[in-house]
């Protein structure tokens, strides 16, 4: 077990160990769930129905990788910030700074695309009733603000409102599901485009779907962002990691097919609030109600667990001076990092208010993905310098390397996907890492301790 | 010996911290604000739509009505924008290297980071 103080500081506070299966399996999927109420319709957008259905599936695949392969790295090196600690201890410190930066954007983005799509709902809703042009902007700040706020109070009370929320926001989904199956939509279920019009854009839209496909399961993997905070890491975060992965495969596919059936694909590839409105087209008050609860409760949830994933994924690199030592604080009274939780703040809401939800979304799954693609070594490294036998594993995943290939094979047809509509943010992103990741080892990795960036009680990795 | 690193001052952290701020903003968000990112879906309305002409049937027409859209001229541009997927080949292959380069560069200076920090927290080689 990581323990961070044993090097430096033997007084420092620690984070706290309260957390059981069921809060990693909250984390995961709170993260995640938000992804089938908004952002995965925008796959049916670049490909047509048939291909954001290909999307989910091969997506699914995607994930059940990265899954399997997070779950035997992280059930080993149990240190908050999750694949930060793996790159730290198996590839070295620029890459912990990148894969940092990798967790810290994706979540950032994703709160932000969380709380445009609060700010987006409640439009949609008081347009509904008669009041259309409400302005979005205090209700993003709002639900942004108070989120972090609860996340400074502490870690318990935050991870516990999510599996009560995350839950809520599970149910309506099957809820929908069974009342349109059972005759509670006012309009049937059509799925005739897939006959007349299956391939809109022919085969290249079935890759170019995969792109927002991602969304349907991004950030399963801060499961393991809390780490340091799980009382039994061995066997909660590969447990909690696989039982979400399976819950977001059978909500993702009940998504696509409650929403193709009663939403015009054409319509469903640019909408804000897919769920919501698939409730809104079965003319059922009850249904509306319980979708926009259920959206509204996924985005609060998934805000919450990426503000929570994101200042540990910061706190972890300001400990380790990778950023500035200052936000290497834990709050004395609540233990949390708080200033990293007060300095995200801001940039969320940059990204909130003043860029449209498909962008932010992309910059997050972009960022996704370069964590992702950083697996597929990280494995292969991970196995070649410690080989089963040598240090004790609370995982081990099967089939090594088959799920790290294929991963790569798949990470690399997403990088295709993104490329095909969204190719200017892609080249912008990698701009950004290029120039942060020189900008570390060139100048910042002078303040950083070296002996200290290896806390792991294992042997001498081979090959050095 | 170990390696002792300077202390870095309060001014010196604030500078980092702005530099990591204007790294996000300038590189990620200022491409969105000048519009010089982001999705290239454009609308290819047709004269005078119908929903027959647009290729929505009943049920469709309905659910368009139950979304608030009764009129179809207004769902002409929802319905007829469409991405532009041609690509020239020596783009995707810019990108490719943008990658694959960025992920060789990375873990190539990582590696020479990584042996200092073993060597410290083991020992030299033997």
């Amino acid at each position: 077990m990581a323990n961070v103080t044993s090097t430096a500081a033997p007084e420092r506070l620690q984070l706290l160990r309260v957390l059981g299966p069921a809060h990693v399996w909250a984390l995961g999927v709170g993260i995640v769930l938000v992804g089938e109420y908004m952002g995965w319709n925008f796959s049916v957008g670049k490909g047509g129905m048939i291909a954001g259905l290909v999307a989910c599936w091969v997506a699914g695949l995607l994930y059940t990788c990265v899954a399997m392969i997070d779950s035997e790295v992280t059930s080993t090196v149990a240190a908050a910030g999750g694949q930060y600690a793996q790159a730290k201890h198996i590839v070295g410190p620029l890459m912990a700074f990148n894969v940092g930066l990798f967790l810290v954007m994706a979540y950032t983005m994703l709160e932000a695309a969380n709380a445009i799509t609060v700010g987006f709902l409640l439009d949609t809703v008081a347009g509904m009733l008669g009041h259309s042009g409400l302005n979005q902007k205090p209700f993003i700040i709002l639900a942004v603000m108070f989120l972090a706020w609860l996340n400074y109070r502490g870690v318990l009370a935050t991870l516990t409102f999510n599996l009560v929320i995350t839950a809520i926001a599970f149910v309506s989904i099957i809820v929908l599901f069974l009342s349109v199956q059972f005759g509670g939509s006012a309009v049937p279920l059509d799925f005739s485009a897939i006959t007349s019009d299956p391939l809109p854009y022919g085969w290249v839209g079935i890759v170019a779907a995969l792109h927002f496909g991602l969304w349907y399961y991004l950030g399963i993997e801060g499961t393991c962002q809390a780490a340091e905070e799980v009382r039994s890491p061995a066997r909660s975060l590969p447990y909690g990691t696989m039982a979400g992965i399976m819950t977001l495969l059978i909500a993702a596919t009940l998504t696509w097919y409650v929403c193709s059936g009663l939403v015009p694909w054409e319509y469903l590839g640019q909408a804000g609030t897919p769920l919501f409105d698939a409730a809104r087209v079965t003319g059922s008050t009850g249904l509306m109600m319980l979708l926009f609860v259920g959206t509204t409760f996924a985005t609060l949830a998934s805000a919450n667990g990426c503000i929570n994933d994101a200042s540990r994924a910061w706190f972890s690199m300001g400990r380790d001076r990778y950023l500035p030592s200052w936000f290497g604080a834990v709050h004395p009274t609540y233990r949390t990092p708080y200033r990293s939780i007060v300095f995200l703040v801001p940039i969320a809401l940059i990204f909130a208010l003043g860029a449209p939800l498909d962008q932010v979304v992309t910059f997050s799954i972009l960022s996704g993905l370069l964590g992702y693609t950083f697996m597929t070594f990280n494995m292969v490294m991970f196995r070649k310098k410690w080989p089963l036998d040598t240090i004790k594993r609370g995982y081990v995943h099967p089939f090594h390397p088959i799920p790290a290939l294929l991963l790569l094979i798949l990470c690399a047809t997403a990088y295709v996907a993104v490329f095909l509509g969204y190719g200017t943010q892609l080249i912008a992103m990698m701009c950004f890492y290029i120039i942060a990741s020189l900008w570390f080892h060139f100048w910042r990795y002078r303040f950083v301790k070296r002996g200290d960036q290896f806390t792991m009680p294992w042997p001498r990795p081979n090959g050095y | 010996m170990a390696y002792k690193p300077p202390t870095q001052s309060l001014t010196g952290q604030i500078f980092d911290v702005f530099v990591l701020l204007v790294l996000t903003v300038g590189a990620l968000y200022i491409p969105l604000y000048m519009g010089l990112a982001g999705a290239a879906k454009t609308p290819q309305p047709i004269a005078n739509p119908t929903w027959e002409a647009l290729g929505q049937n009943a049920t469709e027409q309905q659910q368009w009505a139950a979304l608030g859209i009764t009129d179809p001229a207004a769902a002409n541009d929802i319905i007829t924008a469409r991405f532009d997927y041609s690509f020239s080949w020596i783009a995707l292959i810019v990108m490719a290297v943008f990658v694959i380069g960025y992920f060789v560069m990375v873990v190539r200076l990582s590696d020479r980071e990584y042996r200092e920090v073993i060597e410290e927290r083991f020992g030299p080689k033997r």
